[in-house]
C-alpha cells in the first residue's frame, strides 16, 4: 500500500482527550480499542491471498477518522485534507474532461472488487464508480441512494470552467482532499478507478451534453 | 413479521408510485414487488424453517445420539423462551461471550458429539443444500417473539465485547474506505433503493435487530445475523471473517445492547 507511506506519521491522536464543541466524546472502543483491533484482525482466514489482508490495513486517514467517529476537529481535518490533496495524480495527457458516455456507464456499475469465499466477483470484473449508490445523477435513473448529495445538473449549476473540471477530478480522485472523513470513497487513491476513467466520470458530471445536465 | 414486511412493501409501492409511467422500464422494482406479494400471500416462508428447526432440536443426532433439548442458551438447560433476545451473553462454562450461533454450535459439539467442522459445515444454505443452523436459529429466535431484547452487557466480558463492537463499527478500511458507520450511521439514508437505518440509536438498532433471523426474498432462504454481518463485510470489500468470529459477536453485542428494550418480531421477511 503506497498510500500508507505517503500518509503515515501525519498526526498522532491522543485517544483520551477528544472533544467536539466542548463535549468530550470517547473514541470508539474506549480502553478496549487495542483489543478490538486484535480480535478484528484475528477474525479472518489465514489462507486468503495477501491482497485481501491488505484490505484490512488502515492508513492514517482511516485510522484518524475512526477515532473521531468521522468527525475530526477542524485542525486535524485540515491536516488530513492537505495530506490527501498531495496524493492526487493526473492522466498523462493532462486532459481532465473525457467522454461522458463512458462516464455514464462507469457511474452506474456497482460491481467489482468483492472478495471472499462465498460470493466473490470473478477476477477482472469491471470496477465501477457506483456513484448511484450514494448520489442522484441523471434524471432518468431513479434507483439512486442518498448517502451523498444530489449531483443532478452538477455542470449546469457549477459551470464548466477549468477550475470546476479540476475540482470534480480531484474530488473523485481523493474525496478527502476537500472533506476529511467523508463517507465518499477515494477512488483514485486506491486505484479503484484509473485517472482516465475519472476523466470520463468528470465529463459525465460536467459536459453540457451529459444526461446529468441535459434533462 | 407483518410490520416489517409491510413497511418494505410500502417502500416498494412508493418507489413504484413515484416513478409512475416509467414502471415498465424498471422491471427490477416490479419483480421485487411481485416477489413480496407472493411471499406475503403464503405467509412468511421462514415459518417452514421454524417447524424444521423444532424437529432438529428434538431429534436424536450425532455420534452421541442426543437431542438438543438440554442445550443451555443462557436461560438454563432447555429453556428457550427469551433466550435469543438475551444473546450474546457471557457463559461461565466456556468463559466466553457467545451469540446464539456459537452457543448452538457449542451444544451440537458437547451434547451431540459433532466436531466443529461437522457442526458448521453447512452454516448457510447453498442451492440444494439446506442449512440446519438456519432452521434451528429460526426456531430458537421465534421463542423470543414478543419479548424485549435484553442485552444490558453488565458482565465485564459483555461490556468489553460491546465496546469492541463499537470500535469495529467505526473502523474504516479497504479500497472503498468503508466502515459499518458509512452505511448505517445516519438517519433516513438509502443506498440505491435500499433503506439503511441508523444502527447507533436504540430506535434504529431495534428496528433492525428485532426482525432477525429473517427470510430474504432475494436469497430464497433465512439469513442469520452472522450471515447478515459477514455479507455486509463482503459489501464493504473486505475479506470475509470466519463464521462465529469474535469480531462478529462483538458487533452483535454492540447492536443488541443498543437495541435493548425493543420487542422482538421474528422471523422477519426482507428484500
Ligand atoms: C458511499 C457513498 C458515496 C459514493 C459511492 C460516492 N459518493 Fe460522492 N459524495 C458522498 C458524500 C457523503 C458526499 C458529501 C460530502 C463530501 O463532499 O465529501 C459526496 C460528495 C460528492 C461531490 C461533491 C459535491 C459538491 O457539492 O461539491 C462530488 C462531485 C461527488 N461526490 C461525486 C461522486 C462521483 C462522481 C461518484 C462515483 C464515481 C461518487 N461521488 C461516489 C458519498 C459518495
Ligand atoms: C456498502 C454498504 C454497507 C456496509 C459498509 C455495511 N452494510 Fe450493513 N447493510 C447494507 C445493506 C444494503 C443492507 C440491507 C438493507 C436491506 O435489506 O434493504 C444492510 C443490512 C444490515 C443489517 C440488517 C438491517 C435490517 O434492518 O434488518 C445490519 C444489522 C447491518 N447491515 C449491519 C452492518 C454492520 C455491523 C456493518 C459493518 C461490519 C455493515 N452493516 C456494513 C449495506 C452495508
Amino acid at each position: 500500500m503506497k498510500l500508507k507511506i505517503a500518509l503515515f506519521g501525519l498526526c498522532t491522536v491522543a485517544l483520551s482527550s477528544l472533544s467536539f464543541a466542548g463535549k468530550p466524546v470517547e473514541a470508539p472502543g474506549g480502553k478496549y480499542a487495542d483489543d478490538a483491533e486484535q480480535i478484528f484482525r484475528a477474525s479472518f482466514r489465514e489462507d486468503g491471498p495477501k491482497e485481501w489482508k491488505l484490505r484490512l490495513m488502515q492508513d492514517e486517514t482511516m485510522q484518524t477518522c475512526g477515532t473521531y467517529r468521522d468527525n475530526p476537529p477542524r485542525k486535524i481535518g485540515q491536516q488530513l485534507e492537505k495530506a490527501n490533496m498531495a496524493t492526487i495524480k493526473y492522466p498523462a495527457s493532462g486532459k481532465l474532461m473525457g467522454n461522458w458516455k463512458e462516464g455514464e456507464k462507469l457511474a452506474a456499475v456497482g460491481t467489482g472488487g468483492h472478495v471472499g469465499f462465498i460470493q466473490p466477483d470473478p477476477p477482472g470484473r469491471l470496477k465501477g464508480g457506483n456513484c448511484y449508490a450514494c448520489h442522484q445523477l441523471a434524471k432518468k435513473e431513479i434507483a439512486y441512494g442518498t448517502i451523498g448529495p444530489s449531483l443532478q445538473h452538477f455542470g449546469k449549476i457549477r459551470g464548466n470552467s477549468p477550475e470546476m473540471v479540476k475540482y470534480a477530478y480531484d474530488k473523485v480522485y481523493n474525496s478527502n482532499a476537500f472533506t476529511a472523513c467523508t463517507n465518499m470513497p477515494r477512488f483514485g487513491l486506491h486505484g479503484w478507478l484509473t485517472p482516465e476513467q475519472i476523466t470520463h466520470i468528470v465529463a459525465f458530471l460536467i459536459d453540457p451534453e451529459s444526461p446529468v445536465n441535459k434533462d | 413479521m407483518t410490520q416489517v414486511s409491510l413497511k418494505a412493501l410500502a417502500t416498494v409501492v412508493l418507489a413504484v408510485a413515484s416513478i409512475g409511467s416509467t414502471l415498465a422500464q424498471d422491471s427490477k422494482i416490479a419483480d421485487e414487488l411481485a416477489k413480496y406479494r407472493e411471499a406475503l400471500a403464503d405467509g412468511n416462508p421462514a415459518d417452514l424453517f421454524e417447524v424444521k428447526g423444532e424437529g432438529l432440536w428434538l431429534e436424536k443426532r450425532g455420534p452421541k445420539n442426543a437431542s438438543l433439548e438440554q442445550c443451555d442458551l443462557g436461560q438454563g438447560p432447555g429453556k428457550l423462551e427469551g433466550a435469543y433476545a438475551s444473546l450474546p451473553k457471557y457463559f461461565k462454562d466456556t468463559n466466553k461471550v457467545m451469540d446464539v450461533e456459537s452457543r448452538l454450535v457449542h451444544c451440537m459439539m458437547t451434547l451431540q458429539g459433532f466436531t466443529l467442522a461437522e457442526a458448521t459445515k453447512q452454516w448457510y444454505s447453498k442451492p440444494g443444500k439446506d442449512s440446519d443452523i438456519e432452521a434451528l436459529v429460526t426456531f430458537i429466535g421465534a421463542k423470543s417473539n414478543g419479548m424485549k431484547i435484553k442485552v444490558p452487557a453488565t458482565h465485564p466480558e459483555e461490556a468489553k465485547m460491546a465496546k469492541m463492537g463499537e470500535y469495529i463499527f467505526y473502523r474504516r478500511s479497504g479500497p472503498q474506505d468503508f466502515s459499518c458507520s458509512i452505511c448505517h450511521g445516519q438517519e433516513g439514508k438509502r443506498i440505491r433503493l435500499q433503506e439503511l437505518g441508523n444502527l447507533t440509536t436504540q430506535e434504529g438498532a431495534g428496528f433492525a435487530m428485532k426482525t432477525w433471523p429473517s427470510y430474504r426474498v432475494s436469497q430464497g432462504t433465512v439469513w442469520t445475523m452472522q450471515r447478515r454481518l459477514i455479507d455486509c463485510m463482503r459489501q464493504a470489500r473486505w475479506p470475509e471473517p470466519n463464521y462465529l468470529a469474535d469480531s462478529i459477536i462483538a458487533l452483535e453485542t454492540y447492536l443488541q445492547k443498543t437495541a435493548t428494550g425493543t420487542v422482538m418480531e421474528t422471523p422477519g421477511i426482507k428484500r
